[in-house]
Parts: C-alpha cells; sequence; structure tokens
C-alpha cells in the first residue's frame, strides 16, 4: 500500500485537496463497517449504501470535520455497529476483559494443579510421615 | 498461598475433586448457553440508535408532486409510520400487500420515503399494485436514508405525536408482525396521547 501515497492524493474518484485528508479517509473508510455486506469495511464494500456513506465520508473529510465527529456521525445514525472495532464503554467491559480474566484464571489453575508444586510438596515431608518411615523401615529391619 | 493440610501429611491421595472433573462440563454448558442466544439472534437486525430521538430533519420533493415538499413536521400530530422503499426491492413487493391491508384499516397514516429510485417507477408502481401511502417523500441520493440509518430496505418506523421515533421494523412487515408487535404499540401510544 506504501506506493499509493506516491501518487497524487486521490481515490477512485475521490479528489483531495492534502494527503492528510487522504490518508483520514482511508482510515475511516477501513474502520467503519458496511451494514449491507457486514464483512466488509465501508472502503472494501462496492454496495449501494458503502458507496453512499463513502460519499458522505469524503464530504466530510473535505469540510474539515474532525474524525471523533464524523464517527459520532455515523454511530447517531446507524449505532456502535458500524465501529469495526468496539468501543470501551460498560456494555463492552465483558467482551474487553474476559480474555484477560480467563488468562488470570488459567494461570491460577496451571498453578495450582501443577506437577511440579506437587513434587515440590513431596520432597518435603512432614515430621510426622518421616517418622512413621523411620518406624516402618525399623520394623522391616527386625523382620530379618 | 496456604496449601490444605491433607495436600502436606497425605500426598498419596492428592486425587482432584469431583468438582475439577465437572469444571470442563460447566465450561461447556455455559459455552452453550452463549452460542443458543448468540446464535439465536439476527446479525441483520440492528438495534437503531434513533429510537426515542426525534425523527432527522429532512426537507423533500413529494412523488405525486415535485414542486411539494414534504417535512419532517409533516410526520407530527399523530401516530404514523414512516416507511422506506423503493421499486427496486424485491422485500417491498413482498410487504406491499400488508401495508394496503394496514391503509385499509385507517388505524395509522403511512407515511412512504421513497428511496434512491426514478419517481416515474414508484408512480407506476402505485398505479399498478395499489397506493397504500398518506404521501410519498423521494430521496434520489439517499442522503435522507442515511439521516434515518437506512440500511437494508423495507424499514418501518413507528413515530409518535410529537414525532418520536417509537420503533423499527427491518425487513418486511408480515400481517402477524403488524397484529402482534405495531398495532398494538400503536394503540399504546394513541392512549398515551396528552399523558
Amino acid at each position: 500500500m506504501f506506493f499509493v501515497t506516491a501518487v497524487s492524493a486521490e481515490i477512485a474518484g475521490f479528489p483531495f485537496e492534502s494527503e492528510s485528508q487522504e490518508q483520514r479517509f482511508r482510515d475511516l473508510s477501513t474502520e467503519l463497517r458496511c451494514l449491507v455486506c457486514q464483512n466488509q469495511s465501508l472502503a472494501d464494500s462496492n454496495a449501494g449504501l458503502a458507496q453512499d456513506l463513502r460519499t458522505e465520508l469524503y464530504e466530510q473529510v473535505l469540510s474539515n470535520n474532525s474524525s471523533d465527529e464524523i464517527i459520532r456521525f455515523m454511530t447517531e445514525r446507524y449505532g456502535d455497529f458500524i465501529l469495526y472495532k468496539p468501543r470501551f464503554a460498560t456494555k463492552t467491559l465483558l467482551l474487553w476483559f474476559t480474555p484477560i480474566l480467563l488468562f488470570i484464571v488459567a494461570v491460577f489453575f496451571l498453578i495450582r494443579f501443577s506437577k511440579f508444586r506437587n513434587q515440590s510438596q513431596q520432597v518435603q515431608p512432614s515430621e510426622e510421615e518421616l517418622k512413621k518411615v523411620r518406624e516402618l523401615l525399623k520394623a522391616q529391619e527386625q523382620k530379618k | 498461598m496456604s496449601q490444605p493440610a491433607e495436600n502436606e501429611t497425605l500426598p498419596q491421595e492428592q486425587k482432584p475433586k469431583l468438582w475439577v472433573y465437572l469444571l470442563p462440563l460447566g465450561l461447556f454448558g455455559v459455552l452453550m448457553i452463549f452460542f443458543f442466544f448468540g446464535l439465536g439472534l439476527n446479525p441483520r437486525l440492528l438495534p437503531s440508535p434513533l429510537i426515542g430521538q426525534p425523527a432527522p430533519d429532512f426537507s423533500l420533493p413529494k412523488l405525486s408532486n415535485p414542486d411539494e415538499t414534504i417535512q419532517n413536521v409533516d410526520l407530527t400530530g399523530e401516530v404514523s409510520l414512516l416507511n422506506i422503499w423503493a421499486t427496486w426491492c424485491t422485500s417491498c413487493r413482498q410487504e406491499h400487500p400488508v401495508l394496503m391491508k394496514i391503509a385499509e384499516s385507517k388505524e395509522v397514516p403511512i407515511h412512504g420515503l421513497y428511496y434512491k429510485d426514478q419517481p416515474a417507477l414508484g408512480i407506476e408502481w402505485l398505479n399498478n399494485y395499489g397506493n397504500p401511502y398518506y404521501d410519498n417523500a423521494v430521496d434520489m441520493d439517499g442522503k435522507v436514508g442515511i439521516e434515518w440509518g437506512a440500511y437494508g430496505t423495507p424499514e418501518t418506523f413507528v413515530i409518535d405525536q410529537e414525532g418520536i421515533i417509537r420503533y423499527k421494523h427491518v425487513g418486511p412487515i408480515s400481517w402477524h408482525d403488524w397484529q402482534t408487535t405495531l398495532l398494538p404499540l400503536i394503540n399504546l401510544l394513541k392512549n398515551n396521547n396528552g399523558v
């Protein structure tokens, strides 16, 4: 994709005034989801709605609306679903923290049930156990 | 971390407890519950952020007379439906007879947003199949459709007396949808008038 920026600031019929505008258009159109073909971004999709939303995005980038403003515009109309990357909000906390939580739980079980831990316990028999062992050994000796 | 005493004294009895064996089954069960509800959802039905919001501003030419305009203030005063449709939309053809029946019931006026289509085709459609609409606004470039968060025609909004969007139905309305969801909501909104 590097060679694209070397060419003039224009993407598929959308001429831009500057390369920063072009970059912003490119970034935003890959961050926003096409709602008709849901596994494609606005940049990838040829659906009619994606074209319309690209035009909308283009006009807003040209009028130098901030990326936050544009994302607000889109989510006010289409909801958070239009964002590929879920927002960090109360209702998405579970989504964001489940992997970390699962990792912590996994580490806990790993330590709790590891072979290494059991072995380390066995090499340190308690005083009581040692006593028992000595008694048994003694009894064995006496049998002989 | 402190260790259970029996592990220290009786290492030969360090068999995992029953719950350890049941844990994978339990996790599997939780996964199944998530799958049951998650896979039952239709990914095409997106919650509209417009519910509870005033109908978006627009001013568009009428289908029947391009010299006249329809604005969102025309949607206030009584409970109404706004139906987004086009002649290229096959599900709209499927929905059309239901809209005709709803119009016959005179429960609620249906406003049309004629979306990204040629006016002549729309007029022909209404002449051929019947006109369930109170009026139609022509949104040739789809700009107003974006304001309404339209992503798949047909879409139908229930708008209350104050012009607040109360419900959105995506896809063709069936007679069953009308009787079980839309009509009860419309009656509720009508009864709430003035409260």
